[in-house]
Formats: structure tokens, C-alpha cells, sequence
């Protein structure tokens, strides 16, 4: 055989072989979150909060983390909707193919590059000057910083998406960029912005250094904006760190439990995608 | 019918033997059969759309390249069937050059791109074989039969991409013709050029046709006056009509074939 | 005529918009956006400068140099060396480079130029779902998998094989290593590497690889000589991406690496990179003098260093899909 096909044959394996280095390690990943965290987890775990000596093994579950994730990933991805949708408009519609827009885009990709812990430290100098303590408050707002990236560039691209003779259309028929913006893009597009809010969410509710000192942590249910807040994602950490080996299977179950709440949206972003296309013109 | 192939010496240098081709569901040619004989410019016209770059792209396996293409039937090539199983398709690509409608110089030096392919296949034959100095021969070589080496031969080692469009895809003949194609099929090889640079290629294509088989696809009917030995006339999807240029021009057998030469569609 | 009823009163200051012609509505949302957008714009300086400012007490009593290259980290007697972080932060991350890259760049050509339609359809989808999972589980994975298996076996046969060789040499028995890090890092970053690599080789026109493929080039020769070469530069800049995004990582990194806040001379050593010792130890330094600045400082170098390989890479990139 020809020596440079044999080279093919050779590269070509190896890039299956990597393919199958690349995928077998989620497999390991989720198998291993399944395997340790399953038998731990029951119902109890997930509507109790912790009780005196949780950490050390004894009664309570984690409910406060997962409530509080969900407070603080549902409010900074609101924060971050009411600021993330009027910037991809923007770009869009009154900033189309000018320099700056290809700034504002640069600049968040780059932000999407920042260090989670960056932004925790960044918001906690924020609350420092407003005079907020570690709180829910806090939290969401470092969480919005960290998913605003996320969700504009993602809406960005779903409003790429929409046909502009669609735009065209509109404008024809004497409707302004805003009415066309809200009335027929946003409309048009909605399976890719809901795409990217759930992405958005998806990052948010699984990131930990960003919360690690701008939410705090409780073993009571969140209750007010000004009042720290658990989250999984620490307390999965601070699980896993006792000695106790009761503990740190319960660390496991919960890694399983945020796990699980990740892969369920970024499914339901899937399926929704396909499915709220009832007006979507193609 | 091909089994007296070899002791015919007047034999077809391409030989297409029910040809289909799909795109996806989409079947965009239907059973071609036609010959092209050795020697010569074989033009193949046809309105756009009709399937004559597909058509081209058949004889060396192009095709074979774009996702989602079914290809069924036989295109014997001196008498092999380059779709059959088991056949090395580098080297039906060897024997077959191309010459693509947009110059597509390759990121390296003007040199580099002549030498590109007997370096690729020096490996694969005597080893090692072909030296420095047979490299600059072959580049002089080829150069000067694509009519660029006395633009370029002071400065063969800047970069492909400063050379002029028309130089660029001179220099991508030059290219194809280093690995020694018996046949070389140009797909509507002047159309991203001047008119001047256009006639640099028609006529260095016309003292190629000397040794080799040259196929070329357009869709300017007087380039194909101008050049044509012989004549494959497609109509979507379809070969019309096909034989040598004198007479399809003067005396079409086919009322669509007289009706495309008078520009009455396409 | 004044409003009534808190009904009444609503419907009034709904209609307002309708009072408004179009054309200002129009205007008017023009500038609210995009006084929106240039905030956000406006957002990488103004983090910089926030850290800026609160690390301003002890940059302005320390030289840089004996922040970056001091080696002793003794807050209470107010030592504020870095250079064990930083080198802690530098060997993770290259050391997850060397095990990312290569598998990464060969699925990006895997995908871009040989995986058929369904393949890719499949792995695609796949690959993405690896970049969402949280970085705590990514450690609870090292903790669960990584570390033991280092412990376990990787570390006892290096040291069978290959003590003699300086970079294996390790009296850390735990197996919470450099190693463990750079795999858990290095499988975070398959996702953004393979993403980026596979566009930018996908981005490279196809008559460059036709003409290649015309001459009887196989289709990783073609690949080798002429479609890495025309997208060296978006693959370099989707190894920068892959860095800084290494770079900067702390939760999973931190569940692994030891926390030893030594300069590791082994991949088998125990590290404390920079973003684990942010981690750690803020909160609890208000009471110590120049604590916080010196922990709002490394934030900023770990920003800065992100920002240029961020701001590098995707200046590139830009810049290829523009040719293209």
C-alpha cells in the first residue's frame, strides 16, 4: 500500500481513538456522578433543609441549595434578560454593520472569557460600595454579570438567524426598527432566545466561585433579597470537604441533583427550540 | 461491448456508461452515456444548472468530496472503471487534473504550489526520488507550459497570492499539469478573468490538447466555437446530443441543441 | 380630568406610549439600548479598574516585582508573595494544555473534515453537553475518579518507570497533584478547543481543498500541507481560548490540585494555583492589613493575563472570518 495511505489510515485512527478519549470521558464524568451520587440521594434529602449536625452526618437535606440556586440563577437571569435583549436589538437594528457593534461584540466575547471567581471578586467590591452584605441580592448580581455574555451573544446569533428580506418586509410596510424589532424579530427568533436564556441559566445556576463570597451560604431557605443564600454548587463543595464519609456521599447525591437540573434544561432547550416554531417563517 | 477495449486502438479515452448522479434526492444527472476521445477539447455545454460541472467533476472523483452525492454507473477510464470498488482514487485523481473556474493558489510560494504535487507523491513512488533539481526542472517545466514562467521566474519564492488573477490561474495550470494528467478537465476556466488573460488560458489549452485529453465546461458558447474539438451538449440533466464540434454547430441533430446555439434558451 | 380609580390611573399611564408618535418611541428606544450596550461595552475597563483600585494600598507599597516573584506568603506578617500561585496556576494549566490540545485539534479535524453528516450530528450535541456541566462536578469527578486513579496507579508506575526523570520525581503520596488538575482542566477544555478549532478549519475555503484533492493529494495530506496551514492562525487562537479559560478556572481546579502553596517541581506535586488561594482565603481577611488588596491583586493578574490571550485569540478570529 502506498505510504500515504497508510499515513491516512494512521492519522484517521488516532482521530477516532481521540473522538473516543473525548466522549467517553463525559460518559465517565456523568457515570460516576450516577454511580456515587444515586444510591445516597432520597426524598428526604431534597425537601428538608439542614437540621443541627447536618455536616456531621446527621438529619436534613439540602433544600436551602436548591432553592436558593434557583432564586439566585432565576433572578440574575431576569437581570440579565432585561439587559442582555435590548443589547442584541441593538446590535441589530441600530448598530448593523458599523464598528462599534463589532466592538460591543469583541467586548463580550471577551467577557465571556472572564474567570468566574473574577466576577465574584468584582461584585463583592460592587456591594462593598453599595453596603451589601453577602446576600441574595449579591449573588444575583454577580451571577448576571456572569450569564449577561452568555445570553446576549447568544441572542445575538439567534437574531442573526431571521431572514433580513423578513426585516425588509416590515419596514416596507412603514413599521419603525423598534415595532419590526419587537413585533417580527423578536417573534421570529424566540426558539434561539429561549435557547440562549436557558444556556444562560444552565451556566448560572452551576457556577460557584461567582457565588462563593457575594451569596454566602445558609441552612435556611432563602427569604429576602438582603439575607445570604445557599447554593448547590457550594454545597456540593462544602459537603464533599467534611471528613465524614455519610457527608460526602450526600455531597455526591447533590452533584447528582445539579447534574441532573443541567442536562434537564439544556434538554428542554432542545425540545422547546423545535417546538415553539408555530410562527416562525423559514 | 468493452471487452475488445484493449485491441481497439481508436478506442474512447473516457468512456461513460449510464451515469446518474444524486444530490441528495435530487437527481441531477440521468443516464449519460457518451464518450470522449482521446486527444483533443471536449466541450461540454448547457445552460446553468444543467449539471455540466457535476458532470466534470464525475471523471475524477470530485464528487466523491461533497456530502449527500450518489453516483451510480460506470465511467471507464483506458479502460478502468474509476468507480469501481477498490479503486485508488488519488490516483484516478493523478491521471485526471483539474483546473478550477476561481484561482485557488494554495497558501505557499509560487514554487511550492508547482511542486506541490510530485512532493505529495513522491513518497508513495521511488522514494526520495525526485531531487532538488528535478523539483526545479519539473517547476520550469510547467511553468513555462502554463505561460507563466517568464512572468515569475525571478521571484518564485514569493508568496501565490500577489500574483495577478489571470497569473493565478496560469499558475494553478501549472499546478495541475505536475503530476502529468493524461487528461485535464477545466471547469469554465476563464470565467473569473479578463478577456486577455482569458485568451492566455484558451491558447495555452489549445498546445496542451497536443498530448493530452482536455475537457473543458463552459457556458460562453463562443469560447466553445473557438476551441471545441468535440461537443456534449447537456439539457437538464440530460445529454442531448454529443460529436465533434463541425458538425453539432453547423448541423445539430436535435431541435433543443439548434435552439440553445441560437440563444433561444438557456 | 383627574383619574378616579386605580384602574383609571393605570389605563392613563398606559396610554402614554400611544400619546408618543412612533418615530420618538422609536428614538427613544434607540438610546435606552443603547445607552444599555455601551454600559456593557464599557464593562472589562471598569472591572479592571474597580480591581485596580482595591488592590491601589498594596501596589503602591510593594513593587510589582516582589509581589510577582516573592516567594513567601505569610499575610499576618505581611509577606505577600505570589510567585509559589502563579507558578501553581502555570503548571496546571500547561500541563492540561499538553493533555487537551492534541486529542482536541485531531476530533476538530475529525469532525470538520471526515465524520459524515450523521456522525456529526450526533458527537456535536454531545461535546456541548460536556461544556455545560458545572465545574463542581467536574471536581467531584477529580475527586471521585482522577485523584484515586493517580494515587492508585498512575503515580506508583511513573515511580517505578520513570523516577529518574526530574519532571516525575514525588514524594506526594495523596494523589491531590498537578496531574489530577491538568486532567480535570484538560476534559473541561475539550469543548472550547474542539468548538473553536473545528470552525475555524470548517471556515477554510473548499476550492483550496479541492484544488489539493484534484492533484491526487489523500485527504490528510491536504489537510497537513494546505487546510492547517491556511487556519494555523484560528487554531492557535483556539489554544489561547482553551488557556484562559484553564487559566482562570478555580472551583474544579481547587477540589484537586492540594492546595500545597509550594512551587511545584513534579506534575505528581501538590499545587495551590492563584484562583484557588482567591478562593480560599477571601472573606476571611478584612482584619488583616493589605490582605484584601493583595487578594483583589491576584484577581487582577488572573484577569489581565486572561484578558490578553482572550483579547489575542479573538482578535484573530475576527479577523479570519472577515477574510473568509
Amino acid at each position: 500500500m502506498k505510504w500515504s495511505k497508510v499515513e491516512e489510515k494512521i492519522f484517521v485512527a488516532i482521530m477516532i481513538c481521540s473522538t473516543v478519549v473525548v466522549l467517553s470521558s463525559l460518559a465517565l464524568i456523568l457515570g460516576t456522578v450516577i454511580w456515587r451520587g444515586l444510591p445516597a440521594l432520597n426524598l428526604a434529602m431534597l425537601i428538608q433543609t439542614p437540621k443541627g449536625g447536618y455536616y456531621l452526618g446527621k438529619e436534613g437535606g439540602i433544600l436551602n441549595a436548591i432553592l436558593g440556586s434557583l432564586f439566585l440563577a432565576g433572578g440574575a437571569t431576569a437581570l440579565a434578560l432585561a439587559i442582555s435583549l435590548p443589547i442584541a436589538l441593538y446590535l441589530h437594528f441600530y448598530a448593523e454593520r458599523s464598528w462599534h457593534g463589532e466592538v460591543v461584540r469583541l467586548a463580550l466575547d471577551v467577557l465571556w472569557g472572564i474567570p468566574s471567581i473574577v466576577y465574584g471578586a468584582f461584585a463583592f467590591t460592587l456591594m462593598l460600595w453599595l453596603g451589601l452584605r453577602a446576600s441574595l441580592l449579591g449573588g444575583i448580581i454577580a451571577l448576571s454579570l456572569l450569564e449577561l455574555p452568555i445570553m446576549t451573544r447568544g441572542m445575538d446569533e439567534a437574531i442573526n438567524m431571521v431572514h433580513p428580506l423578513l426585516k425588509e418586509a416590515s419596514y416596507s410596510l412603514g413599521a419603525t426598527r423598534l415595532e419590526t424589532a419587537l413585533k417580527i424579530v423578536v417573534r421570529q427568533s424566540i426558539p434561539g432566545l429561549l435557547t440562549a436564556v436557558l444556556l444562560a441559566f444552565g451556566r448560572g445556576i452551576g457556577d460557584a466561585a461567582s457565588v462563593l463570597f457575594t451569596a454566602g451560604f445558609t441552612d435556611h431557605l432563602p427569604t429576602s433579597l438582603f439575607e445570604p443564600a445557599a447554593s448547590l454548587p457550594l454545597a456540593i463543595f462544602f459537603q464533599l470537604s467534611t471528613p465524614f464519609p455519610a457527608v460526602q456521599d450526600r455531597a455526591y447525591a447533590s452533584a447528582l441533583v445539579l447534574t441532573g437540573i443541567v442536562l434537564t434544561l439544556s434538554l428542554i432547550s432542545r425540545r422547546l427550540a423545535g417546538r415553539l416554531t408555530e410562527h416562525v417563517i423559514r | 461491448m468493452l471487452s475488445d477495449r484493449k485491441s481497439d486502438m481508436s478506442e474512447p479515452h473516457i468512456r461513460m456508461n449510464d451515469l446518474n448522479v444524486w444530490y441528495g434526492s435530487y437527481h441531477i444527472l440521468r443516464h449519460i452515456t457518451a464518450d470522449i476521445p482521446a486527444q483533443g477539447i471536449t466541450a461540454i455545454i448547457g445552460p446553468s444548472g444543467c449539471g455540466k460541472t457535476t458532470l466534470l467533476k464525475s471523471i475524477n472523483r470530485l464528487l466523491d468530496e461533497m456530502e449527500g452525492t450518489r453516483v451510480q454507473g460506470q465511467i471507464w477510464l483506458d479502460g478502468m472503471n474509476i468507480y469501481d470498488n477498490g479503486v485508488d482514487v488519488t490516483e484516478v485523481r493523478t491521471r485526471v487534473g483539474f483546473l478550477a473556474p476561481k484561482p485557488s493558489p494554495l497558501p505557499m510560494s509560487i514554487y511550492d504550489n508547482v511542486a506541490y504535487g510530485p512532493r505529495i507523491h513522491q513518497h508513495d513512488h521511488n522514494s526520495r526520488g525526485s531531487k532538488n533539481q528535478d523539483l526545479d526542472r519539473i517547476v520550469e517545466l510547467n511553468l513555462r507550459a502554463a505561460g507563466l514562467w517568464e512572468e515569475v521566474k525571478d521571484r518564485l519564492r514569493s508568496s501565490a497570492s500577489q500574483l495577478s488573477t489571470g497569473q493565478q490561474q496560469r499558475l494553478c495550470l501549472a499546478r495541475a499539469l505536475a503530476v502529468k494528467p493524461d487528461v485535464l478537465l477545466c471547469d469554465e476556466p476563464t470565467s473569473a478573468l479578463d478577456p486577455i488573460a482569458a485568451q492566455k488560458i484558451e491558447a495555452q489549452l489549445r498546445e496542451l490538447k497536443k498530448e493530452r485529453t482536455i475537457v473543458v465546461v463552459t457556458h460562453m458558447l463562443r469560447q466553445a466555437r473557438r476551441m471545441a474539438d468535440h461537443v456534449i451538449f447537456l439539457w437538464m440533466g440530460e445529454l442531448v446530443e454529443a460529436g465533434p464540434a463541425m458538425q453539432m454547430f453547423a448541423k445539430p441533430r436535435d431541435g433543443r441543441t439548434q435552439a440553445y446555439l441560437d440563444g433561444d434558451i438557456g | 380630568m383627574a383619574p378616579s380609580t386605580p384602574t383609571e390611573f393605570i389605563e392613563k399611564w398606559l396610554a402614554i406610549p400611544k400619546r408618543l408618535s412612533r418615530q420618538t418611541l422609536d428614538r427613544l428606544a434607540k438610546k435606552w439600548m443603547g445607552f444599555q450596550t455601551v454600559a456593557v461595552g464599557m464593562l472589562v475597563p471598569l472591572i479592571a479598574l474597580a480591581l485596580l483600585l482595591r488592590a491601589q494600598p498594596i501596589l503602591t507599597v510593594r513593587p510589582l516585582g516582589e509581589l510577582l516573584f516573592g516567594t513567601t506568603w505569610h499575610p499576618i506578617k505581611q509577606a505577600f508573595g505570589f510567585y509559589p500561585f502563579i507558578m501553581g496556576t502555570l503548571w496546571v494549566t500547561i500541563t492540561s494544555m499538553i493533555i487537551a490540545v492534541p486529542p482536541s485539534l485531531m476530533v476538530a479535524i475529525y469532525l470538520a473534515e471526515y465524520a459524515p453528516q450523521r456522525v456529526r450530528a450526533l458527537i456535536k450535541p454531545l461535546i456541548d453537553l460536556l461544556a455545560g456541566i458545572p465545574s463542581v462536578v467536574y471536581g467531584v469527578w477529580g475527586v471521585l475518579t482522577v485523584v484515586p486513579l493517580i494515587r492508585n496507579y498512575v503515580a506508583p508506575t511513573i515511580d517505578r518507570w520513570l523516577s529518574f526523570v526530574p519532571l516525575f520525581q514525588s514524594d506526594n503520596p495523596t494523589g491531590y497533584s498537578v496531574l489530577a488538575g491538568g486532567v480535570v482542566l484538560a476534559v473541561m477544555v475539550f469543548p472550547i478547543i474542539i468548538a473553536v478549532a473545528e470552525e475555524v478549519i470548517h471556515a477554510v475555503p473548499r476550492d483550496l481543498r479541492e484544488a489539493s484533492l484534484a492533484m491526487g493529494a489523500t485527504r490528510w495530506q491536504t489537510m497537513k500541507y494546505v487546510t492547517l496551514r491556511k487556519a494555523v492562525a484560528g487554531v492557535i487562537a483556539a489554544i489561547g481560548l482553551g488557556f484562559s479559560r484553564a487559566f482562570g478556572e478555580t472551583m474544579a481546579v481547587m477540589m484537586v490540585v492540594g492546595n500545597v502553596p509550594k512551587v511545584p517541581s513534579s506534575i505528581l506535586d501538590s499545587a495551590y494555583p492563584l484562583t484557588a488561594l482567591i478562593a480560599n482565603n477571601y472573606g476571611e481577611m478584612m482584619s488583616v492589613p493589605l490582605y484584601d488588596a493583595a487578594l483583589l491583586g491576584a484577581a487582577l493578574f488572573l484577569m489581565v493575563v486572561v484578558l490578553i490571550f482572550n483579547i489575542a485569540s479573538r482578535l484573530t478570529l475576527v479577523r479570519l472570518v472577515q477574510h473568509s
